[in-house]
């Protein structure tokens, strides 16, 4: 039993020290869950941390390849209005 | 401890005679500070209205991960052309990062600020943020260090901040009203759980009013930075900057929303609109009763090098400064002698306007009740390249300052970006020209005060009903604005509202 992370990572690091096994790890294109160490956090937390954490829907995939966090279920922008439009590139004010 | 705060009481007593931006004292909220507080602020630009034109500040990019999700932030961040907080072009070690802000201060001697703004939270990164604190406070000791935080994660590391004579942390506060929050944050992260809707801004709310209130017992300045965004929390920023100002912050800044739909972001999808430049400062005006608000801000890059409202970071990539030779210690030497300069010339300013006057005072009996003052106030656009003169091209601002001139002085109200928060007009824009989107960003300026300017652009300003004034290159731009207002005054200009000299 393990989760994956996908292409769709941006590479956040949001991930990486919640992991209770040391699975993920930082790579290039992106990060990746060792399978042989994820335990999905059983024993250890109530909810996976990783995706409990993870910013991009998508982009954290359990064994049948679901996603965790399904479109529109984090930013609450439905898939409707992902048109082209959206640039690959951008990210908006937080707090400077 | 009680941090004091902005206070009225501070304000020196109106001189008779001498508006306080005409006799040469600033017109910066660091002015009307208690003397202790001032020294912490005054060579901080995004702190200081008066350093903004003398000191530069870097941001670096150290801190990619965030505890939270606003409406209007996309999490896909990284572009050469966006020009808006949050965007960076490159992620940065700790190690890298000390590195870089070493090679910037070594060719900016103004360099005086060190901040870590993102792209996510720094105190949802500490051991990143932190490691880069400790690596810059043993090489360049002079940098000042401050943060730029959510606050979910501010109380637990309240302690560390202080550790690192950390003297200033911004705070983004757009809501004390969960009702509110709900509307802004979609989660938090807490407590090794997502947790959605009321409940998240429920506790965002409660960590950042805690943390505001450890900081100030701590001596810490805080900066509160809100995000206008009309219709969900406009009026409610009024009792925002209220409560931040009773509990000690000692600036407010609230920044306009930034949703275009290319961001991809909840409200730039959703059509949530920005507010206008007239909506934001009549909020700031609304707000200002309560405390100084920062004018002068330019929601940065949180990449971020050199002067407010300019981005050397291009000169500044990590191959770049690699490859750079630099001799610490005469760079820190530079910086001194920078500093020193500035500070002679504050010093000399500040004993300028407290010296008494020349002329003796004559009391006047006035027999008829005193004429109302003539001369309505007028919006000037400037072109500065910083040091707080009249110093850039028409054609090369990337923003102009906005000041209102009256016959109270000429005041800071703000600043307008030309490009639209994006350089890359040719892949995204809508085919308006550049000229005509600047002629659009001065709409309700009068004037535009430059140091030169093309015939083409003089021409179409004119038929917009801007007058392009290039006499005063060079000039210190209070003086030059308020030459300028006189000379409308004097040529009967502004006998009429604004409004109906538009519609003739």
């Amino acid at each position: 039993m393990a989760f994956r992370i996908i292409e769709n990572c941006v590479n956040c690091w949001a991930c990486e020290p919640l992991c209770p096994s040391g699975a993920i790890q930082a790579a290039k294109p992106h990060f990746l869950i060792d399978a042989n160490q994820c335990t999905e956090c059983l024993g250890d937390h109530a909810e996976p941390q990783c995706a409990s954490i993870c910013p991009i829907e998508g982009a954290i995939v359990d064994r049948l390849n679901n996603p965790l966090n399904p479109p529109g279920s984090l930013t609450g922008i439905r898939p409707m209005h992902r048109d082209t439009k959206e640039s690959p590139h951008a990210q908006s004010q937080c707090h400077l | 401890m009680n941090q004091p705060v902005i206070d009225n009481s501070y304000l020196p007593p109106p001189a008779s005679g001498c508006n306080r931006s005409s006799c040469g004292v600033s017109t910066d909220q660091a002015a009307v500070l208690p003397d202790d507080l001032r020294r912490k602020v005054e060579d901080h630009p995004c702190y200081s209205e008066a350093a903004h034109h003398h000191f530069a500040r870097m941001h670096a990019a150290v801190a990619p991960a965030c505890n939270i999700q606003c409406n209007y932030c996309n999490r896909k961040y990284d572009c050469a052309n966006e020009s808006r907080p949050g965007v960076v072009s490159e992620l940065l070690t700790p190690e890298q990062a000390v590195k870089k802000t070493l090679a910037v201060a070594a060719a900016i001697p103004q360099m005086s600020v060190l901040g870590v703004a993102g792209p996510g939270d720094p105190l949802a990164n500490p051991a990143r943020t932190f490691a880069t604190f400790r690596g810059l406070a043993e090489k360049a000791p002079d940098i000042k260090l401050c943060v730029s935080t959510n606050g979910l994660a501010l109380p637990e590391h309240i302690d560390e901040l202080a550790r690192h004579n950390i003297e200033h942390v911004t705070i983004t506060i757009n809501c004390v009203d969960p009702d509110v929050g709900a509307k802004i944050y979609p989660w938090i992260f807490w407590k090794n759980r997502r947790i959605r809707g009321r409940a998240a801004a429920e506790i965002l709310i409660a960590q950042q009013q805690k943390g505001l209130e450890m900081l100030v017992a701590r001596g810490i300045l805080v900066k509160v930075n809100s995000v206008l965004i009309p219709g969900v929390n406009d009026q409610h920023l009024k009792e925002v900057s209220r409560i931040v100002k009773v509990k000690g912050a000692f600036l407010h800044n609230v920044m306009p929303l930034i949703a275009e739909p290319e961001h991809g972001t909840f409200y730039g999808l959703t059509g949530q609109r920005s507010p206008s430049a007239e909506e934001l400062k009549a909020l700031q005006d609304a707000c200002e009763g309560d405390m100084a608000m920062m004018r002068h801000c330019r929601q940065c890059r949180a990449d971020a090098v050199g002067l407010l409202g300019e981005d050397r970071g291009a000169e500044f990539t990590m191959d770049k400064v690699e490859a750079m030779k630099i001799d610490h210690e005469a760079a820190l030497a530079r910086r001194l002698a920078f500093r020193a300069k500035v500070s002679a010339e504050r010093e000399a300013k500040r004993a300028l306007a407290h010296a008494p006057s020349s002329v003796p005072i004559q009391v006047i009996k006035l027999h008829k009740p005193v004429p109302a003052v003539e001369g309505r106030p007028v919006l000037m656009a400037v072109a500065s390249k910083g040091s707080g003169v009249i110093n850039e091209h028409f054609g090369h601002a990337r923003e102009f300052l906005i000041y209102e001139a009256s016959h109270a002085g000429a005041r800071l109200i703000g600043h307008r970006k030309t490009d639209l928060y994006c350089a890359g007009s040719d892949t995204c824009g809508d085919g308006e020209s550049v000229l005509e989107r600047t002629i659009r960003a001065l709409e309700g300026c009068e004037t535009v005060l430059c140091s030169r300017i093309g015939i083409e652009p003089w021409s179409k300003l004119e038929a917009a009903g801007i007058q392009p004034n290039g006499e005063h290159g060079m000039a210190r731009i209070e003086d030059a604005v308020m030459a300028v207002w006189r000379g409308m005054l004097e040529r009967g200009q502004l006998a009429t509202p604004a409004a109906e000299r538009r519609r003739a």
